[in-house]
C-alpha cells in the first residue's frame, strides 16, 4: 500500500552541520500492518515519519501510496488519508474549544464548507463513540479540552483519528509523555481500534517491550538506516535480549541509547 | 452625549470584532487594519459622492477591506514572511492608496450629502430625537453582524477557523490547508475594519487618509476590555464582550477628551492614554496570573514536538 524508495533526508547540506538523518530508505508497508519502530535518538524514526506524512519534504527518494507519487503532495492533502499522532498530547487538540467542536472539526477531513453540522444527532453520535474510552468524557462534551489531562487527550485524539478512518496511521511515541498508567490505557487503545477497524500503522516507540508485544511487524533504525525488519512468527519469538543480541550482531556496537537499555528493565 | 459614546462605540464595534477574529481566534496579529479602516472610509466617501446606492457603496467598501486582508494574507503565505510585517506592508501601501482612491487628495468631506446617517434621521424624524434614532439603528446593525458572526463560527469552516489560532497543526492533520483558512480569516476581518470606515466615515460626515492612524491599538484596547468585562467561551458571548469592550473603550476615550482638559491632556494624548491603558490591562492580566494574552500564552505548548512548530518550516535538533 505504502512503497518507500531510496528515500533520503540531509538537513543543512553542505555544512559544518550537515546531518544525514534518512540513508536510502527502502520499506513497503502492506494493508494491514501493524508496524512497531524501536531505534536509539537520532535514528531518523521521526524523520521517516515527517517524510511520510508530507510535515518535511525528503532530500531524496520517492514516496508511492496505492502506486500514486506522493512525494511532492504537501502535508495537509496526505493528511486526508494519513492519521498521525505526536507525543506531545497538545498537538491532536485545540484547548480552548470544547470537546464536542473538537470532535465536529475532525469529523470528516478535507475543506470545511458553511454547513452547521454540530446537532443533536452529530452529539449522540460522539457521545455513543466517547463511550468506549470508558473515560466519562460522554459526559463532558461541553467543556474545553484544555481542562482534561494528557492521557484524557491522547485517547480523544487517538478516537477522532480512527473515526476518520485514516488509510495509514502514524503513532510517534504517542505514549512517551504519558504516566505508566495512562500509556498501557491509551497503549491498549490503540491496539483495541487497530484490530477492530483493521487498520494500517506504524508506531515509533522508546519501550522495546511494547515494541515487541504490539503489531505484526517489527522495524530497527540506526543512523538513518532501517537494520532489522522481521514479521511474523520470527518477531513473535524475539525478546527485548534477543533484540539487542541481533544489533550487536549487525553493527558490532551495543546499543548505547540509555532511554532503550532503560526501557525494557 | 451618553448616546453618542455609544453610537461610536457600536460603529467601532465592527472593526473591533475584525480585531478579534485576527488577534484571538487566527491568533494572526495583523496591522492591516490602521489601513483597511480608512479605505472602507474612502471608498465610501467617494462612491457617495458620484451618487452611488448605499447598498453597493457598502458592498464595495466590505470587499475592498477583504481585499486588503487578502494581500495580507498572501504575502504572509507565499513570501513566509512573519504576520506582523505582512500587516505592515499592506498598511502601508495602502496610505498611498488611499489617497489615490480619494482622488489624490488627503480628505474627502461628506457635508450635505445623502448618507445612511440623513437616511435614518429621514425616516425618524418627528418619531425619535436624532441621536437617539442612531442609537436604535447602530444597535441593531451591530447585532445584526454580531449574530451572522456567531453563526458563521457554528459552521464547520468557522469552528476550523477557530482551531486555527489553537493549534495549526492540528487543522493541518483534518486535511485543511492552513494558508486558505488564513486568507479567509483575515479577508474576513478586514472587510469588517472597512465596513466599519465605511459607517465611520458617514458618521463623522468626512473621510481621511490619517483616520486609521492607531486603529489597530484602540482594537486591541477594546477588545481586552471586554475580556476584563465578561468570562466565557460561548461564541454568543465572545461578540458581545466585543462590543461592550468597544463602548468601554469609547467611553473612557471620551472621559480623556472632555475631562482631561482639566490635568492639561489635549486630544493629542490620546493615544498615549490608550497606549498606556493596553500596557495596564496586560499588567493586570499578568498579575492575575491567567496569561490571556496569546502571544505569550500558547507559544510555550506548541513548540515542545519538535518539527511540528510552524507550517513547513523545519526545525532543527530534536529527533532528525
Amino acid at each position: 500500500m505504502i512503497r518507500i524508495e531510496k528515500l533520503s533526508k540531509v538537513f543543512h547540506p553542505g555544512t559544518v552541520n550537515e546531518n544525514v538523518a534518512l540513508r536510502g530508505v527502502n520499506l513497503t508497508v502492506k494493508e494491514g500492518d501493524f508496524i512497531t519502530i524501536v531505534g536509539s535518538n537520532g535514528a531518523g524514526k521521526t524523520t521517516l515519519f515527517n517524510a511520510i506524512s508530507g510535515n518535511q519534504p525528503p532530500t531524496d527518494g520517492r514516496i508511492f501510496v496505492n502506486d500514486v507519487d506522493v512525494t511532492r503532495d504537501p502535508e495537509y492533502k496526505r493528511a486526508r488519508y494519513i492519521g498521525r499522532i505526536f507525543q506531545d498530547p497538545l498537538l491532536g487538540t485545540a484547548s480552548n474549544m470544547a470537546l464536542e467542536d473538537n470532535m465536529m472539526i475532525c469529523h470528516r477531513k478535507g475543506f470545511k464548507g458553511l454547513r452547521i453540522s454540530l446537532n443533536g444527532r452529530m452529539r449522540r453520535y460522539f457521545r455513543e463513540q466517547l463511550v468506549q474510552l470508558e473515560m466519562g468524557l460522554e459526559d463532558r462534551m461541553k467543556d474545553n479540552v484544555g481542562l482534561l489531562s494528557g492521557g484524557q487527550r491522547q485517547a480523544l485524539t487517538l478516537l477522532m483519528m480512527v473515526l476518520s478512518e485514516p488509510a495509514l496511521i502514524l503513532l510517534d511515541e504517542h505514549t512517551a509523555a504519558l504516566d505508566p498508567k495512562n500509556a498501557s490505557l491509551v497503549l491498549k487503545l490503540t491496539q483495541d481500534f487497530i484490530s477492530r477497524f483493521g487498520l494500517t500503522a506504524m508506531m515509533i516507540t522508546h519501550n522495546m517491550k511494547d515494541a515487541i508485544e504490539y503489531g505484526n511487524r517489527l522495524l530497527m533504525m540506526d543512523k538513518g538506516e532501517i537494520i532489522l525488519d522481521v514479521e511474523g512468527e520470527q518477531k513473535r519469538n524475539l525478546t527485548v535480549e534477543k533484540l539487542v543480541e541481533k544489533f550487536h550482531q549487525i553493527r558490532h556496537r551495543t546499543l548505547e541509547s540509555d532511554e532503550v537499555m532503560l526501557s525494557d528493565t | 452625549m451618553i448616546e453618542g459614546i455609544f453610537v461610536e462605540g457600536l460603529i467601532y464595534g465592527l472593526m473591533v470584532l475584525g480585531v478579534f477574529i485576527t488577534f484571538r481566534i487566527l491568533d494572526f496579529p495583523d496591522l492591516t487594519v490602521d489601513g483597511s479602516f480608512p479605505l472602507g472610509a474612502a471608498i465610501t466617501a467617494v462612491m457617495i459622492t458620484n451618487d452611488h446606492g448605499m447598498g453597493i457603496t457598502l458592498l464595495v467598501a466590505f470587499a475592498g477591506g477583504a481585499a486588503a486582508g487578502v494581500c495580507t494574507a498572501l504575502i504572509h503565505n507565499k513570501l513566509k514572511v512573519p504576520n506582523l510585517l505582512a500587516g505592515i506592508l499592506t498598511m502601508t501601501m495602502l496610505w498611498s492608496i488611499n489617497i489615490r482612491v480619494l482622488g489624490n487628495r488627503a480628505n474627502l468631506p461628506l457635508l450635505r450629502r445623502q448618507t445612511i446617517i440623513s437616511d435614518v434621521l429621514e425616516l425618524t424624524r418627528g418619531v425619535l430625537p436624532r441621536e437617539w434614532a442612531l442609537l436604535v439603528f447602530f444597535l441593531l446593525l451591530a447585532f445584526v453582524i454580531k449574530l451572522l458572526l456567531d453563526a458563521f463560527f457554528r459552521t464547520d469552516l468557522g469552528l476550523t477557523l477557530g482551531a486555527m489560532g489553537d493549534n495549526q497543526q492540528m487543522v493541518v492533520n483534518q486535511g485543511v490547508n492552513p494558508e486558505l483558512l488564513k486568507i479567509i480569516g483575515v479577508g474576513l476581518s478586514n472587510a469588517l475594519v472597512a465596513l466599519s470606515g465605511a459607517f465611520a466615515a458617514q458618521y463623522q460626515g468626512f473621510a481621511d487618509v490619517n483616520l486609521g492612524q492607531g486603529i489597530i491599538i484602540a482594537g486591541l484596547a477594546s477588545v481586552m476590555i471586554g475580556e476584563f468585562v465578561l468570562r466565557s467561551n460561548k461564541i454568543f458571548a465572545l461578540t458581545l464582550r466585543v462590543l461592550i469592550g468597544s463602548i468601554c473603550f469609547r467611553g473612557l476615550m471620551y472621559l480623556g477628551r472632555y475631562y482631561g482638559f482639566y490635568i492639561n491632556l489635549t486630544p493629542s494624548d490620546l493615544q498615549l492614554i490608550t497606549g498606556v491603558l493596553i500596557i495596564v490591562l496586560l499588567a493586570i492580566t499578568q498579575l492575575r496570573g491567567q496569561g490571556r494574552w496569546k502571544g505569550v500564552q500558547q507559544q510555550e505548548p506548541l513548540t515542545v514536538a519538535p518539527g511540528t512548530s510552524d507550517a513547513g518550516t523545519p526545525v532543527d535538533g530534536g529527533e532528525q
